[in-house]
């Protein structure tokens, strides 16, 4: 959609819109003029650039998002190790500070950017597009962005991605998704990482997980898994190859 | 705040006088919180001292079982009239610029 036809505006926004007329004059004189810009849409703007060039080099990029510790590093260095002869995988790092990250990446022959995002507490469109211009996108076919460690606002940001995947560990506790609504409904598939603890952190019942999600009305899948035992990795592996069967497909339409 | 000020470009105005922003419960964006930071993302911009509105937009669901429309929570979104949780979001994660008042009087010099 975009703000100049008008395509934006739908019966559930278009009372925001009509009172008053397109142009009024306010009590004071002063002329109102009516508009409906999305306030992210130069995020929205350099993110649908990305996708675009994305979908250009025939790349499926997925947004890796949870917070701090709950395994996503561990997750993309056991992907690595299982799909690093199927697929050419790269991965863009977000962290404040350090290159923690991207040296465990680096260190199984991954290509790994490194974005340093000093206080800012999420990654956006213009970030991700600045460390594209460091990879060579005819070189990969999966590139992986791993989101700075935050429930909150990392939601908030399109970066052009493919696919969200929101990871959350057993120790967080299963009432994370009613918690956090805003990033979870934005998931593609949900992962309940570090699922050895289960046996151990039984008041982790991950019906209940699955059920707050649903409140959600998310249809996301819930994957199981733990990146240490390799448990769950044969159905996260096969929901990657569709996803990337599925993006390769549609890239062929466009 | 680069939204309003072209606009304002657009429209040869001299000053911008209100701005009103629709926000929603599910757009991650707290009207409080933007209420403190407007001050300060307007200073020395075009739209300096104009008032800020925010008109908080309902959270409404549409049922895709029984299609019948209802008031939802954050993170409640399951149909209010048989339960499903099947439901499409109508409204309610708008974040979105509605309405700029715009003064266009010329300055004049005495």
């Amino acid at each position: 959609m975009c703000d100049t036809c008008g395509c934006n505006i739908t019966h559930a926004n278009e009372h925001l819109i009509t009172a008053g007329g397109k142009l009024e004059k306010t009590a004071s004189g002063h002329e109102a003029i009516d508009v409906l810009h999305n306030l992210l849409h130069e995020n929205d703007h350099t993110a649908q650039h990305n996708r675009e060039h994305f979908n250009t080099h025939d790349v499926t990029a997925i947004n890796l998002m949870s917070s701090p510790g709950s395994g996503k590093t561990a997750l993309l260095e056991a992907t690595i190790r299982a799909l690093g002869d199927e697929f050419r995988i790269a991965v863009i790092e977000g962290d404040l500070e350090t290159e923690n990250d991207a040296e465990r990446i680096r260190s199984h022959g991954v290509t790994a950017i490194q974005i340093s995002t000093g206080s800012a507490c999420h990654l956006d469109a213009h970030m991700v597009h600045d460390a594209l211009h460091e990879l060579d996108l005819a070189d990969f076919d999966i590139v992986f962005i791993e989101n700075v460690g935050n429930l909150v606002c990392p939601a908030s940001f399109d970066l052009g991605q493919h696919a969200n995947i929101a990871l959350l560990s057993i120790p967080e506790g299963d009432d994370k998704p009613a918690k956090y609504p805003v990033m979870f409904r934005t998931a593609d598939m949900v992962m309940l990482s570090k699922a050895d603890l289960l046996p151990i952190l039984d008041d982790f019942v991950p019906e209940r997980a699955e059920q707050y999600l649903r409140n959600l009305a998310s249809s996301a899948p819930v994957i199981r898994t733990s990146a240490k035992t390799g448990q769950g990795m044969d159905d996260w592996l096969k929901w990657l190859r569709e996803l990337v069967t599925h993006a390769q497909a549609s890239h062929a339409h466009t | 705040m680069s939204q309003v000020a072209s606009i304002a470009r657009d429209n040869h105005a001299t000053r911008v006088t209100a701005i009103t922003v629709g926000l929603g419960p599910l757009s991650g964006v707290e009207e409080q919180l933007l209420k403190n930071a407007y001050p300060l993302a307007s200073a020395g911009t075009i739209a300096d001292g104009a008032e800020l509105q925010v008109r908080l937009t309902p959270l409404r669901v549409r049922c895709t079982k029984c299609e019948k429309e209802s008031d939802a929570k954050p993170n409640c979104l399951v149909c209010g009239h048989c339960g499903d949780w099947r439901t499409e979001l109508i409204s309610g994660d708008e974040l979105m610029l509605l309405r700029v008042e715009l003064d266009k009087s010329v300055q004049t010099v005495h």
